[in-house]
């Protein structure tokens, strides 16, 4: 007999989503992102009704499509092909991006490779290595009423990636509100940096260590 | 009436060395049928003008695989590894425009503007060399038109007049890029009689279209 596996901690990125998800607020428009962004799709409330905007041209974003029925008709900003849920819309990328720039879309929701103090965001580029284009990044962060950053508090080499000033080459300044982490929630204030939340099985201590900026902390930090 | 061509004589026209804008993001919506024409005829030195390079082994993608583009300007390459290849040994030079900037600088040189005024950008490297404004208290990028010599688009009906009516997602920048050229050839997965296509149903005026490419044009 084998023995029942120990309960896992429950994974980064699933973590990360699952608190994006709460933030959205019901009879919202959201872009999500590419990759761990595209994740809080799969954990918005039941009880929320949230049109997702994809920036190639429709509202209405549903699950991938079933891999032996794909319409090549509609993809994703990643290329692959999705489904629409029911009231949704079709629309050129000129329309696209007045939605986008006009301040239609409620939130933007994107991963990051560094974020600093005074919400400057940096996540198209590393020169010399990595140089794909900033596709609808910088009219996204840009036109959005709001725009959360989701990704892993600290990099690979575990370094802060949430940093005093950011010195990759940046997608815009000073637009990002909001920090979801799998260790923290962080608001960007005019005066810099807040802790909200710090996740169940972290110290404020530990967030503080893992942070290249200063975090205000103040007396209530929720858990999440 | 438009002229009916097939798709290698729709693009027998496009000289080396031309600027051409081709519909598309990520394949869908991309008029696959003319870049493989272009790919065939040979045709280099390409100024090509289009959201993204693709992937490497379909359509426009194709086309950067075989060192046919010059000059490319486009919002993200990150998937055909062969355009930052090119890119960093210098066979392509790469314009990165933010892809809302894209289809604007499309949009106003079709629409008869001297250019569009945008905060995306702002305080980036997107910014360098470029007009700041100021309107109302607010900066703005002064973003200008940008042109071409054909432009390839997708249509999934055509009408004889031109009309083209684009499925789904697959509209992305073809209607701005219809507008834009010099020449707009629109490839079509069906091509039907005057008033077959109803008026309602047409995502691409027909004014905007010279020639229509089909498989089976007589």
């Amino acid at each position: 007999m084998t023995k029942p596996k120990p309960p896992q901690a429950p994974d980064k990125r699933e973590r990360i989503a699952r608190r994006v998800a709460a933030e959205l607020a019901h009879n919202s428009l959201v872009n999500l992102g590419i990759g761990l962004p595209t994740l809080v799709a799969n954990f918005i409330p039941p009880d929320r009704t949230v049109f997702l905007h994809s920036e190639n041209g429709f509202i209405g974003l549903g699950p991938e499509a079933p891999k032996d029925a794909p319409d090549w008709d509609i993809v994703n900003a990643g290329g692959k092909p999705v489904t629409m849920v029911h009231g949704g819309c079709y629309f050129d990328s000129a329309m696209s991006f007045a939605i986008i720039r006009g301040g239609h879309v409620d939130v933007t929701v994107l991963g990051a490779l560094e974020v600093d103090e005074e919400g400057n965001l940096a996540n198209y580029m590393i020169p010399g290595k990595m140089v794909p284009g900033m596709g609808g990044a910088m009219d996204l962060v840009v036109g959005a009423k709001k725009v959360i950053i989701a990704m892993e508090h600290v990099n690979k080499h575990g370094q802060p990636k949430i940093l005093k000033r950011c010195a990759l080459p940046l997608t815009a300044r000073r637009e990002v509100d909001l920090i979801v982490t799998d260790m923290a929630v962080i608001r960007v204030a005019h005066d810099g940096l807040v802790l909200e939340e710090i996740a169940e099985d972290t110290t404020v201590e530990e967030v503080v260590r893992c942070t290249g900026a200063r975090l205000q902390i103040h007396q209530k930090v929720g858990e999440f | 009436m438009k002229k009916i061509e097939t798709p290698a004589q729709a693009v027998s026209h496009i000289h080396d060395g031309a600027v051409i804008m081709v519909g598309g993001f990520m394949c869908c919506g991309q008029p696959i049928r003319l870049t493989e024409a272009l790919l065939a005829q040979g045709t280099k030195d390409l100024t090509v003008i289009t959201n993204d390079a693709g992937f490497p082994n379909r359509g426009l993608g194709k086309l950067v695989v075989a060192g046919r583009v010059k000059r490319l300007i486009a919002s993200h390459i990150g998937l055909n590894p062969a355009a930052g290849q090119k890119m960093n040994s210098g066979e392509m030079a790469v314009e990165l425009v933010p892809q809302g900037t894209l289809a604007e600088r499309i949009r106003c040189a079709g629409a008869g503007l001297g250019g569009v005024l945008t905060p995306t950008g702002l305080g980036t490297e997107a910014e360098t060399g470029k007009r700041k404004l100021e309107v109302d208290g607010h900066k703005y990028l002064l973003e200008t038109p940008l042109k071409a010599d054909f432009a390839l688009v997708k249509a999934s009906v055509c009408d004889r007049c031109g009309n083209a009516f684009v499925a789904k997602a697959g509209k992305n920048f073809n209607p701005v890029m219809a507008m834009a050229a010099q020449h707009t050839i629109a490839e079509a997965d069906r091509l039907v009689l005057r008033g077959e296509l109803d008026p309602e149903r047409v995502t691409i005026p027909g004014v905007f279209i010279n020639t229509v490419a089909v498989e089976a044009a007589r």
